[in-house]
């Protein structure tokens, strides 16, 4: 590779504010021809916002990008496709509905002269696609429906319909999220060809091996700022996590600290699951969390860790084994169910599948209370209100009345309210998906320090989360998964290593 | 079909062994037209005389109007819309055409242009009442189908016979197809509307959209697909679909009537699910609506050649083939997610 | 004085953003043309131990819709939708006036029901039950679009209704069944009496029960409704039973009103007018937020427009291009993208203005 090449994009002191948030300040990036860049930074740190800005989602509201010298303004992702800049999405998108080949010529499709009857060439349509895929080494049938084909495949579809453009800049955002490691091995051989053909890639991923197995170089972002341009050779793990981090974050109280003088609590597992299963999503696991026990489980993306709690649940039915909750066997149809168990989950997903938005803090905090009661009897106004009261006071929820509507509240409230709907409950387990993603630093911990709390009254919890780090810090026991199995179970205070190593090995 | 065995998801697993592949685009299809040659031969073998060229034709000739419209809503259904105002559109075209050619003498070859182009001006406005605003098609067209058959009503509460020999010489008309066999220039008219769909649909970059649009719409827009002027365009097509009916329905009726067409919207709808159209968008043929035209068609030869039931038998049956096919369309998503 | 004018445009302000302001609104102006147009249409005379006057023929004849659409509210507010209220309208009466049975004996009615009338009445609304149940179990357990699963019933409904009267219109002779349509309750129409007690009995059972809370939970978000373990299925199920009794009742108040029952034309277009009230009454079609006292002031609008139209000796048949006109007016003003055209308009006036 040439000492320095030529730099197709550059960004220069991109600022863009939100409401309340500085979400860029001062950003810099330059991608390279023949290079795969990659964006690091952990969530929150302006990764999404930067692209956005780069494909026009968003108009900085200052700074300045070039393309090949001249300086350009997206005005909407089309825009900037014309201009040359093609992005690919973690959702993959295209129409499941339409032929690999009129994936990618759809809205270009090559004519037939009017002799011959007009309309689409799609004899064309399809020699091209083929030529198109051969390039890139993608060997499938162009007359069959997208949606035959798995994720990876239609992400390196929408690869070769971003690059057929005259694409000079390609924009991954996170794709390889949801794919296996043979999957990331097949797309990284489609952009090493890319990256071989010229192009500039700016990719964006969670994973740090991948980082290092394809990227020439490293722009790291924090907290909306710009920390530094990296060549990834010359930049260790240790100094990339550093960059990232940026400091150390206090440690919090570990349930694990506290909880040894109580050890004689221990008892049976308050919820076991023997061997459960579900196709496609995950393979027969065994799981078991007692009272006053915080288990973590650790994972990448994918493998596995919101399906096993999903199923724990009963928010997705289980082909196989078996759910004993108390010593008694449990048979979860519905989330009514679990609830009815004494189980309670904050689900990963917290505006989708946890907050009613438009309702009230009152009205989310007394919900699961009231649906695990029935229709009658009603709470009354008072007794909703008083509840409501002590869930605000006890999370130090920050709302105007308790009448706000709750999508009126910061991230972290929120995730606060839907930890006090649960709390309201009294459960016997509470599984927590992704509690601290997306909330503020203080607010972090404040709910961390709330579980160990709840732990040493002798509730069970299950803490599920991306950040390792995290789970390593709050678990008595760590439950380690891959690929949609159980690879392993680790004690707490163990250290990131020993996980990562296990999640390696397997 | 070459299928990639390392890439290609394993979707035949349950498929018994020995029957022949149908790729699973095309079963709904395949299921339609079953459906009708059983339909046909079952019926040729209960009742004398079914089993006659020109009992299959009438199929046609009686049903021109149903197909003209069921192509229009095809498209519509495609994008995952629906439009409930082609029936009112259809008399509306009938009661206008009646009042010009009869009441105000204009001459026919003038007022079929105009009719159409209302008809299509009719669509366009609901297509922009969608797209610009968001609003959901069902009510918009809701509202289209209370303004077109008050409009019918304002013109007349009374049906308009049409005398005029223009029309009478078309309704009159007859194409010979050899033996006694004829079909009607409505029929001729229907199965050119059916050919220029299935051009339509599948070699213009119009039809692509459509279908890119039916598939998922975000998607289409980040394509760069022109999504806003096509969702127009079907309606606006919808609304010509719906016009031309009209025309052929005064060839039909010879009269027009703010009371022609009632409920036709549903049997357009049904013609189009039972022709093996996803009702959700993006899975359909044009070819396949025809076939629901005719077994709609069909169902009512039957009652007849029966004689002992009775009319509103065909709308339960309808009802069931319509609930049969949905049914087997949740089955078809669910086996695709 | 400024302060005070600012405090008035402020309550205005807390007013108009009120759900139920605009339909208020609407129906109050409706009246007041009418009392305008017509000054004896606000006047209610005693005859007869009952009430009589324009405004009790309103009440009276909107009553039908009025129980209709309170059952489609609630769907609606569950993200759902039935089209098939016409059609299970039809069947009810037909089923009430094939139990009631009818004929004439040389001319003069015979007063004798076939079964007694209690049987009729439950016969007609437990029908019009199953068809909701029917309705329900499509949505919940296919996971079909409402639209789509009750597009089914409506198509065979009519033909169901027609198959129960064996394709006659039925004409009913016997006077007890007529109170129901005609009779008078406490000096009010006992129609309108109907209306009132279900529109009570839903009242108590959205507010003192968990229904509302239950019922808008999963009209804003039904995924997390259920995550919260609200059991949704079961609720939408019985919401659709629900408005299909509505339609059973409204079905045993038309039969019993015009005497008869008719498989065709009963109930013809109460889908689309039951969906209109609801959106008149402010009630977004997406579920959600919904008001059921914009419902019924939705229906009055209607009913009284219809009236007024009656009265004012235009054609009736403007009624439609009215109706039409309205729903386009409604759906125009529901919709973001409309409000911010005419916010952009506005804005671009005031600096032209300035």
């Amino acid at each position: 590779m040439a000492a320095e090449a030529e730099c197709v994009l550059s960004a220069r002191g991109i600022r863009r504010t939100f409401p309340g948030v500085r979400a860029l300040d001062n950003v810099e990036l330059q991608l390279r021809a023949g290079e795969i860049h990659a964006l690091m930074g952990q969530n929150g740190a302006g990764k999404s916002t930067l692209i956005k800005v780069l494909t026009g989602v968003h108009a900085p509201d200052s700074g300045s990008i070039e393309l090949e010298g001249r300086p350009i303004r997206p005005a909407s992702p089309l825009h900037a496709q014309q201009l040359g800049i093609s992005t690919v999405y973690q959702e993959v998108n295209l129409c499941p509905n339409l032929t690999v080949a009129e994936n990618i010529f759809a809205g270009r499709y090559p004519r037939r002269p009017w002799w011959r009857g007009g309309g689409i060439d799609w004899q064309a349509v399809e020699r091209e696609a083929r030529r198109l895929l051969t390039a890139l080494q993608i060997d499938i049938e162009v007359t069959r429906l997208l949606s035959s084909y798995p994720v990876a495949i239609q992400q390196m579809i929408a690869i070769a319909r971003a690059t057929s453009v005259a694409a000079r800049v390609l924009i991954l955002d996170e794709p390889t999220s949801s794919l296996d490691a043979d999957e990331v091995r097949q797309l990284f051989a489609v952009l090493d060809r890319l990256r071989r053909q010229g192009m500039a890639i700016l990719f964006v991923t969670h994973f740090l091996e991948q980082v290092y197995a394809i990227s020439d170089r490293i722009t790291v972002l924090r907290n909306g700022s710009f920390v530094g341009e990296y060549r990834t050779s010359e930049l260790s793990r240790e100094a990339l996590i550093a960059a990232m981090i940026g400091g150390a974050i206090a440690p919090a109280t570990s349930a694990s600290d506290t909880r040894d003088a109580s050890d004689e609590v221990r008892s049976a597992p308050v919820l076991q699951a023997q061997g459960i299963a579900r196709k496609g999503q995950l393979q027969a696991t065994d799981f078991a969390v007692e009272a006053g026990e915080v288990v973590g489980i650790a994972g990448l993306l994918g493998s596995g860790r919101t399906e096993l709690a999903r199923l724990l649940f009963g928010l997705d039915a289980a082909d196989s084994g078996a759910i004993v909750i108390a010593g008694q066997r449990a048979a979860l149809h519905s989330p009514a169910d679990a609830i009815a168990c004494g189980l309670a989950l904050c689900p990963e997903e917290r505006k989708t599948e946890g907050l009613i938005a438009d309702l009230s803090v009152r009205e989310n905090i007394v919900l699961a209370l009231q649906a695990r009661a029935g229709l009658v009897p009603y709470l009354s106004r008072e007794k909703q209100e008083a509840i409501a009261e002590r869930f605000v006071a006890a999370l130090g929820i920050k709302s105007a009345s308790l009448e706000t509507p709750v999508g009126q509240l910061s991230g972290g409230n929120q995730q606060k309210v839907l930890l006090a709907r649960w709390l309201a409950t009294e459960p016997r387990v509470l599984i927590l998906d992704e509690p601290t993603r997306g909330i503020d630093i203080a607010a972090k911990q404040e709910i961390m320090n709330e579980i160990v709390a709840l732990a040493r009254a002798g509730m069970a919890l299950v803490f599920i989360s991306a950040e390792i780090e995290e789970v390593v810090r709050l678990a008595d026991r760590i439950v380690v998964m891959r690929d949609r199995r159980k690879v392993g179970e680790l004690p707490g205070g163990c250290g990131e290593h020993a996980v990562y190593e296990m999640i390696a090995r397997h | 079909m070459s299928v990639d065995a390392t890439s290609a998801r394993s979707g035949s697993g349950g498929r018994a062994r020995g029957w022949p592949r149908i790729d699973p685009r095309y079963v709904p299809l395949t299921v339609t037209i079953s459906l009708f040659v059983a339909m046909a031969a079952a019926g040729s073998m209960l009742y004398d005389g079914f089993f006659a060229p020109q009992v299959f034709l009438n199929l046609l000739i009686d049903n021109a109007f149903l197909c003209i419209v069921a192509v229009g809503m095809t498209f519509v259904i495609l994008t995952g819309g629906i439009d409930l105002s082609v029936g009112a559109v259809v008399a509306l075209t009938t009661m206008i055409s009646a009042q010009l050619v009869e009441h105000n003498g204009v001459s026919p070859w003038l007022v079929m242009p105009l009719v159409l182009a209302i008809g299509a001006l009719f669509g366009t406005a609901q297509g922009y009442l969608v797209q610009r605003f968001r609003l959901q098609p069902f009510i918009v067209t809701l509202a289209g189908m209370f303004l077109a058959r008050g409009l019918c009503y304002l013109i007349s509460t009374e049906s308009i016979s049409i005398t005029h020999p223009v029309y009478s010489a078309i309704a009159q008309a007859r194409v010979p197809l050899g033996g006694d066999a004829s079909l009607s220039v409505s029929a001729v008219i229907a199965l050119a509307v059916v050919l220029g769909g299935m051009w339509l649909a599948h070699a213009t970059q119009f039809g692509r959209t459509v279908y890119a649009i039916g598939g998922s719409e975000a998607s289409a827009q980040l394509m760069g697909l022109p999504v806003g002027s096509t969702l127009i365009r079907v309606y606006m097509l919808s609304g010509l679909c719906s016009a031309l009916g009209g025309v052929v329905m005064t060839f039909y009726m010879l009269s027009g009537y703010s009371l022609h067409a009632l409920g036709l919207e549903l049997d357009a709808i049904a013609a189009v699910v039972i022709g093996g159209t996803l009702l959700t968008g993006g899975f359909g043929y044009v070819i396949g609506t025809l076939f629901g035209v005719l077994i709609l068609g069909i169902i009512q030869t039957l009652i007849v050649f029966d004689g002992t039931l009775s009319s509103w038998w065909t709308r339960i049956a309808v009802g069931v083939l319509l609930f049969v096919f949905c049914l087997l369309q949740r089955l078809f998503e669910a086996r695709r997610s | 004085m400024r302060g005070e004018t600012e405090r008035e445009r402020s309550l205005l302000m807390r007013w108009s953003a009120h759900q139920l302001f605009w339909p208020a609104v609407t129906l109050a102006a409706l009246l007041a043309i009418s009392a305008l147009v017509n000054p004896s249409f606000l006047r209610l005379a005693w005859v007869d131990g009952h009430l009589q006057g324009s405004l009790i023929d309103v009440v009276n004849r909107a009553a039908p819709l009025m129980l209709v659409s309170m059952g489609m509210t609630l769907v609606i507010a569950v993200r759902g939708l039935d089209i098939s209220v016409g059609a299970v309208l039809a069947i009810s009466a037909a089923v009430a006036a094939v139990l009631i049975g009818g004929s004439l004996d040389a001319g003069t009615a015979v007063q004798t029901s076939r079964f007694p009338m209690s049987v009729a009445i439950v016969g007609a609304l437990g029908v019009a039950m199953l068809c909701g149940l029917w309705n329900g179990l499509l949505v919940v357990k296919t996971g079909m679009q409402p639209i789509v699963a009750t597009l089914i019933l409506m198509v065979a409904g009519r033909g169901i209704a027609q198959l129960i009267t064996d394709g006659r219109i039925i004409t009913l002779y016997y006077s007890p069944y007529f109170y129901i349509g005609n009779g008078f309750l406490l000096g009010l129409p006992f129609a309108f009496c109907c209306a009132a007690l279900v529109a009570l009995a839903v009242h108590f059972a959205l507010t003192r029960t968990a229904l509302g809370l239950f019922i808008r939970s999963i009209g804003i978000n039904p995924v997390a409704a259920r995550v919260a373990g609200v059991r949704a299925p079961l609720i939408t199920v019985a919401l659709y039973v629900f408005c299909a009794f509505t339609a059973g009742v409204a079905g045993l108040i038309v039969s019993s009103n015009v005497k008869s029952a008719d498989g065709n034309n009963a109930g013809l277009f109460m889908e689309l007018d039951a969906i209109l009230a609801v959106a008149l009454g402010g009630t977004p079609l997406t579920g959600g937020r919904f008001s059921l006292a914009g419902t019924l002031i939705g229906a009055l609008i209607l009913q009284t427009l219809t009236s007024m139209i009656y009265a004012s000796g235009v054609p009736p048949e403007v009624n439609m291009v009215v109706k039409a006109a309205l729903v386009f007016a409604v759906m125009l003003l529901q919709s973001p993208e409309f409000r911010a055209l005419l916010r952009r308009v506005a804005f671009r006036r005031e600096a032209e203005n300035a």
